[in-house]
């Protein structure tokens, strides 16, 4: 057990090194998210019903960029380019692999909630979280959701040059109508219904409990319900379609 | 002490196509054996499979005393793999890759001993993404070897190297031989196998065609010789023969009676590559099922 750690540990260094030497990757998994919050803080300065809903909304958004986004687009290139070919003819085992590429991403998640709530204090009024369990039970939730749905979609990516496609057609709708950037409850009914079904909705309701209008974790459970239900789904469909090997056809 | 690699009746189905159909050969310890043959014969199946990569549809299959396919990490400790085409980490430097891989072995080499193995001294601190192709590839045999392996696995390893690279490439596998490693080496370059291999087996449609060292290698079976020169009238004459000591002195005898000269006479064996061209010249006109899987 310790010789995994171990090498879990050595693993978890070598992708976080390699992470911030990457600048492409170190730009739209780490600063994209905190621009965006500076602009629509920006925006929205002096209007602290808009402050209240875009401080836990980009922290949603946060939470799905640094693990759905991240994983789908590095599992295509890494498995594109042999790299997991590779590694799989080593001794290393699977799971240490795969668990410190998991705990680089969910580094960045933590990075950038933390960020994201000392910046809602400090810049736009918002107090400290009222509730942190249910905080980083959201974040948790969100992280092992769309982690896994990441390494899900990156089974069904041709390869990498079609990668931004394939992530931004789930991305960029799934975060505008999940209001990440406005209201929720403004939006018509058939984009409140489909939100309702998605997962991101109940991850941003959950932070916004816990950062902003003090719901607990019981006013959430039906939420937390649905991103369970699509965890599940995730990590069926990661492991049962993963593959080592760049598809041949 | 056991063969290194054992392959009885390997057989490969990918769908209704039947890429490996029922190979049988063995690699001592020690030895450097070729798998030849054209492209869509079956070999990086066959390899991929010895790797542990690919499940077999039949057949027995011991590599080290392991079956591949149970993919033990007992196993994955005492074999190297160069594969055909594996990219890296682009941002990793060439000390950072050794260094990091031979944390992966539990009894690694010394990260500086492999890195001059390779002739990477120069390159021990660019990073992955400034090095040439010839360097990605020196590379690919250092992350193979920092791990001491007993077993290499080259698949086409000189693949799109200039003349001198493969030479150096060529001393390095020499080098490997002497150490007493086994190799499995895969090439369609039939010069390298006559150089570095000291068995070959041609492959073609998943079939095994032949078997033997590369000098000895013979279609028929037959020891056979070719001999040739040009007679009084300038015309190219080439006779075949498996008794060439009689031939010849039949052959000078009747021209020294003659007197004449023999221009440009000649003995010579088929070489590897007159009996690989023989042996997989397509018989009939359509390529056969199968191509599009290696």
């Amino acid at each position: 057990m310790t010789e995994v750690a171990a090498l879990t540990w050595r693993q978890y260094r070598l992708e976080r090194r390699l992470f911030w030497r990457n600048p492409s990757a170190a730009f739209f998994n780490f600063l994209f998210p905190l621009i965006l919050l500076g602009l629509f803080g920006a925006v929205f300065s002096g209007n602290q019903h808009d402050l209240n809903v875009i401080v836990p909304g980009i922290a949603g958004l946060s939470v799905m960029s640094t693990t759905f986004t991240a994983l789908a687009f590095n599992l295509t290139f890494l498995r594109e380019q042999g790299v997991l070919k590779r590694m799989r003819g080593t001794p290393l085992p699977a799971g240490v692999y795969l668990g410190g590429l998991a705990a680089s991403a969910v580094t960045n998640t933590a990075l950038q909630v933390t960020i994201i709530t000392l910046a809602g204090k400090l810049l736009f009024g918002i107090p400290w979280p009222r509730d942190w369990p249910e905080l980083v039970l959201f974040a948790a939730a969100g992280v092992v959701c769309f982690a896994s749905l990441g390494v899900a979609l990156s089974h069904v990516i041709p390869n990498f040059d079609s990668a931004p496609a394939y992530v931004n057609a789930i991305f960029l709708p799934t975060i505008f109508i999940s209001g990440v950037f406005y209201d929720a409850a403004s939006a018509p009914a058939f984009i409140k219904d489909i939100a309702e079904g998605l997962p991101l909705k109940h991850v941003i309701d959950g932070l916004s409990g816990a950062m902003v209008t003090g719901k607990g974790i019981g006013d959430h459970l039906s939420g937390l319900a649905v991103i369970a239900v699509w965890g599940a789904a995730g990590i069926f469909l990661a492991i049962r379609g993963f593959s080592w090997d760049q598809r041949r056809d | 002490m056991s063969a290194a690699i054992s392959v009885r009746g390997l057989r490969k189905r990918y769908g209704d196509v039947e890429a490996v159909r029922g190979i049988d050969f063995e690699v001592a310890r020690g030895e450097v054996f070729g798998l030849l043959g054209p492209n869509g014969a079956g070999k990086t199946t066959t390899v991929e499979i010895l790797e542990g990569y690919r499940e077999r549809s039949g057949g027995e299959v011991a590599v080290l005393g392991h079956d591949p396919a149970g993919r033990a990490r007992e196993l994955r400790e005492r074999v190297g793999i160069v594969l055909q085409s594996t990219g890296m980490y682009r941002h990793i430097t060439v000390r950072e890759a050794l260094d990091h891989w031979a944390g992966f072995y539990s009894r690694a080499r010394e990260v500086t001993e492999v890195i001059a193995l390779a002739g990477l001294e120069e390159k021990a601190g660019e990073r992955v993404n400034r090095l040439s192709g010839g360097q990605l590839r020196r590379l690919d045999f250092a992350l193979a070897l920092i791990g001491d392996p007993e077993l290499i696995f080259l698949d086409e390893p000189t693949t799109g190297f200039d003349p001198v690279a493969r030479r150096q490439a060529w001393d390095t596998i020499r080098s490997l031989r002497a150490l007493g490693k086994t190799v499995l080496l895969t090439t369609h370059y039939l010069d390298e196998a006559q150089e570095l291999a000291d068995r070959v087996a041609i492959i073609k449609d998943g079939r095994l065609l032949a078997e033997g060292a590369p000098g000895e290698l013979g279609a028929g079976g037959d020891e056979r010789y070719r001999v040739s020169y040009r007679n009084g009238d300038g015309s190219l004459v080439v006779e075949e023969t498996d008794d060439p000591t009689t031939l010849l002195h039949q052959l000078t005898a009747a021209a020294l009676a003659r007197g004449e000269r023999l221009y440009e006479l000649s003995v010579t064996r088929p070489s590897l590559e007159d009996v690989y061209l023989e042996l997989t010249a397509d018989v009939t006109p359509t390529p056969p099922a199968g191509v599009a899987h290696d």
